[in-house]
């Protein structure tokens, strides 16, 4: 009724996209207000009230950000296979987290990730050095978050992307610093409903248009119906994977399908080697990132953090199930609307001989449609420049094929102006880049492929409701649903660094006495200045900030993962070792990525064929080789700390457990 | 999904009232079980991701589910489906588990 009234009203897009995102930021805020923390245990660890299934949301919510939203998909339409090393490294992780952390650490009871490692180990300097990890890995990945509320303002509201950044920052600010991990917490839930929410309609709409099937995963493994799969398989009866591997292989690209050229260049098992290599780094890493292990301290027994891990893999994987599909038909769809497409329906040849006697049946309306021309939406993201085209060879038809249409210094197009501000429009009416003749300049230069499009993989969710032809509210509801993508992870990020500071260095290290007001307030400034730091960041974003998230993986799984997964399951385990370990491992794992990243290493000289993305899986089995080496020739652990590994290992009395007798952090 | 056999047919019966803390022989069987179910979950982990998805999905690729072919299948949806089996599985004995031993929490 309501959409009705408005619709006769005629909102636009942008008047969508205001009022869908203005209505969640409200909803969020009044949640804050409702949820707001009065202590402590209320603002780390939302007073362990958190049923299961709220926190099976709220983590899913926590763990999609931004680039799980509007890039997994994108990725993967380019990645073909080789994608599969996301989807799989960021579930697979879930079942090592259920299976290995969850319920141990929930039974251990206490506040952050440095805590267990702190008393497990009896350390003061293992404390702090998983202190400094669990700031820097969440850092790095909270400006990235900002950085995406930036870029979604900006493209739907057409917000400068500064002030993008300090809306952005102004919510999170509002509900983390008032609310803690309780009113985080349940904002979260909501910002779960409405991003899956946002994700589904337009993968339903495309999976009807490519398979009509209206479940995306269901029409991923069928052959191509509906509106326009039919079109394109013109009459054959044929699968959409298949269809998907045809077309990459007539662009030169490799079959959709199969490994990556570089894979089979590397001939069998050392391409392979790194794929294995990369999966398993992420999802050991997935297991090892500090914002996603607290959640399970949220909860109130030990049953509960096994079932919420369920349902936190449940509800993710609703999303990261549809993300290949929604690749696969984006891909198909794409290649087949642009491909030798004319720009401008005025290029379009008519027939020298139109006879309409002709017994083909040829005639010059046949031969117009049969000669393409580029779909609507292809203007309207080539304005926002997440597309681009050259003419290369000037038949004013568009030619995609594989390989870099232009080079640049940031690799996206950079296009040219009129003198009167107005973007350069070419003979076609297509948007002009800079053309340099050299690399270095300010502008593009143009390869000698033949490939004359440029497609920014994040067009694949940001477009489809467009390309679908769905009303202008789906358009709104995407963008709100990257917000809650984006604002939900950068908030659960906070908070571990707010921890961080106000509990493990400020109340177990530096100022044990202080009350718990106090800390309380400690709390909230540290998650002030975070969100600060992150907004500067996100509107000033260093250079390195895309490679470090990405590499962020390898260092949470060479340094926490090996030492809580042997503090739980080792009670020989000591102090030394754990030690060592970490150091050796993230040691070892940050100087390959800095050789190979920042110092010109070639990949000729890979370690075994394994990339610096997944190098992460050797320096894990180095921190796992050297710890229990260390441990072993060293003293074992005191009795008391025996004994806590043995509790830890039972569920009952999980309520209790924080209370339970530890030494305390020798200064060593 | 093949459920793993439910642990520790051998044990001893023990009695009924629920021992809180628990003695340390009935501790290490609690334990003992755990791990045992861990590692057969954990080895059906590796087989789906690494073993079809990566290692084996050439020989897999020659066979379809639907009209996808079953090794890529494997590695974008299939290894999803059976995690989050996995965790189902691991939810329901270990909540078994714990009730055999007397350590369900009110």
């Amino acid at each position: 009724m309501l959409t009705s009234t408005l619709g006769a009203i005629g909102l636009d897009v942008q008047d969508w996209t205001f009022l869908l995102v203005g209505v969640s930021f409200a909803l969020y805020i009044g949640i804050a207000i409702w949820s707001r923390a009065g202590s402590t245990s209320e603002f780390y660890i939302a007073g362990k009230g958190v049923p299961p299934l709220a926190n099976g949301m709220a983590t899913g919510a926590d763990w999609m950000s931004a680039a799980s939203f509007i890039g997994m998909a994108g990725i993967i339409s380019f990645a073909g296979y080789f994608g599969s090393v996301y989807l799989m490294g960021w579930t697979g992780g879930y079942v090592l987290l259920a299976l290995l952390l969850a319920p141990y650490l929930r039974k251990f009871g206490k506040f952050t990730v440095p805590d267990f490692v702190g008393d497990r180990y009896e350390s003061r300097v293992a404390r702090i050095v998983a202190v400094g990890c669990a700031i820097f890995v969440s850092f790095t990945y909270v400006a990235g978050q900002m950085r995406g509320v930036g870029v979604v303002f900006s493209r739907f509201l057409e917000v400068d992307i500064t002030l993008g950044v300090i809306i952005g920052t102004g919510i999170v600010f509002f509900y983390a610093v008032l609310g803690g991990m309780k009113g985080i917490t349940y904002t979260q839930v909501a910002q779960y409903c409405v991003l899956i929410f946002a994700f589904t309609v337009p993968a339903v709409f495309i999976s009807l248009m490519l398979t009509g099937n209206p479940v995306p995963q269901a029409g991923f493994v069928e052959s191509l119906g509906g509106e326009v799969g039919t079109a394109i398989a013109a009459g054959e009866h044929m699968g959409l994977l298949d269809k998907l591997d045809g077309l990459n292989e007539e662009l030169g690209f490799a079959a959709y399908t199969a490994p990556p050229n570089e894979i089979i260049a590397h001939s069998g098992p050392k391409g392979y080697t790194d794929v294995f290599a990369i999966t398993l780094a992420l999802m050991v890493g997935t297991a090892g990132l500090p914002h996603v292990i607290i959640r399970f301290y949220t909860v109130p027994r030990v049953r509960d953090a096994r079932m919420s891990a369920f349902w936190a893999l449940l509800f993710i994987a609703l999303l990261y199930t549809a993300a290949p599909a929604v690749g696969a038909f984006g891909r198909t769809n794409l290649i087949e609307a642009t491909r030798d497409a004319y720009y401008s329906a005025d290029d379009v040849p008519m027939p020298i001989e139109a006879d309409p006697g002709d017994a083909t049946g040829l005639n010059a309306d046949t031969a117009r449609t049969q000669a393409k021309v580029i779909p609507d939406w292809f203007r309207s993201w080539e304005d926002t420049g997440l597309i681009a085209w050259i003419d290369k060879n000037g038949d004013g038809r568009i030619q995609y094929r594989a390989g870099a249409p232009f080079t640049s210094a940031t690799s996206k197009p950079v296009f040219a102006s009129a003198e009167n501000g107005d973007p350069a429009r070419g003979v076609h009416g297509e948007r002009l880049l800079v053309i340099d003749a050299e690399p270095g300049g300010a502008g593009v230069v143009p390869t000698d492929n033949a490939n004359e499009l440029f497609i920014d993989r994040d067009i694949m969710v940001l477009a489809n409701p467009e390309i679908a032809q769905l009303p202008n509210w789906v358009i709104g509801l995407v963008a709100a649903g990257g917000l809650a993508a984006a604002l939900s992870t950068a908030a659960g990020l906070l908070l571990v660094i707010s921890t961080a500071v106000s509990h493990d260095l400020c109340k177990r290290t530096l100022t044990p006495n202080m009350s718990e007001k106090n800390e309380l307030w400690v709390a909230r400034g540290a998650a002030g200045i975070g969100v600060i730091g992150a907004a500067l960041l996100g509107i000033y974003p260093p250079g390195f900030v895309a490679e470090v998230v990405a590499l962020a993986f390898g260092l949470a799984a060479s340094s926490f993962f090996p030492v809580i997964i042997l503090g739980i399951f080792w009670k020989r385990m000591n102090r030394a070792g754990a030690i060592t370990g970490m150091l050796s491992g993230i040691g070892f794992t940050s100087a390959y990525i800095a050789y190979f990243k920042f110092m010109g290493g070639t990949r000729d000289n890979w370690l075994l064929g394994i990339s610096p993305e997944g190098i992460g899986t050797v320096g894990m089995l180095i921190n796992f080789v050297v710890g229990i080496t260390v441990a072993l020739v060293t003293k074992p652990p005191s009795q008391e700390t025996q004994d806590l590994v043995e509790s830890i290992r039972v569920p009952k009395g999980a309520g209790e457990a924080h209370e339970m007798q530890v030494p305390p952090a020798h200064a060593d | 999904m093949a459920e793993p056999s439910t642990p520790a047919p051998s044990q001893t019966p023990r009695p009924q009232t629920p021992a809180s803390p628990l003695g340390a022989p009935d501790a290490s069987r609690y334990w003992r079980s755990n791990l045992r179910i861990l590692g057969v979950l954990l080895v059906v982990w590796f087989a789906v991701s690494f073993g079809c998805g990566i290692l084996l999905v050439e020989p897999l690729n020659h066979f379809r589910i639907g009209e996808a072919k079953l090794g890529f299948w494997f590695a974008q949806q299939g290894s999803i489906y059976v995690f989050l089996g996995l965790i189902a599985v691991y939810v329901v004995l270990m909540n078994r588990l714990d009730r055999k031993h007397g350590l369900r929490e009110d």
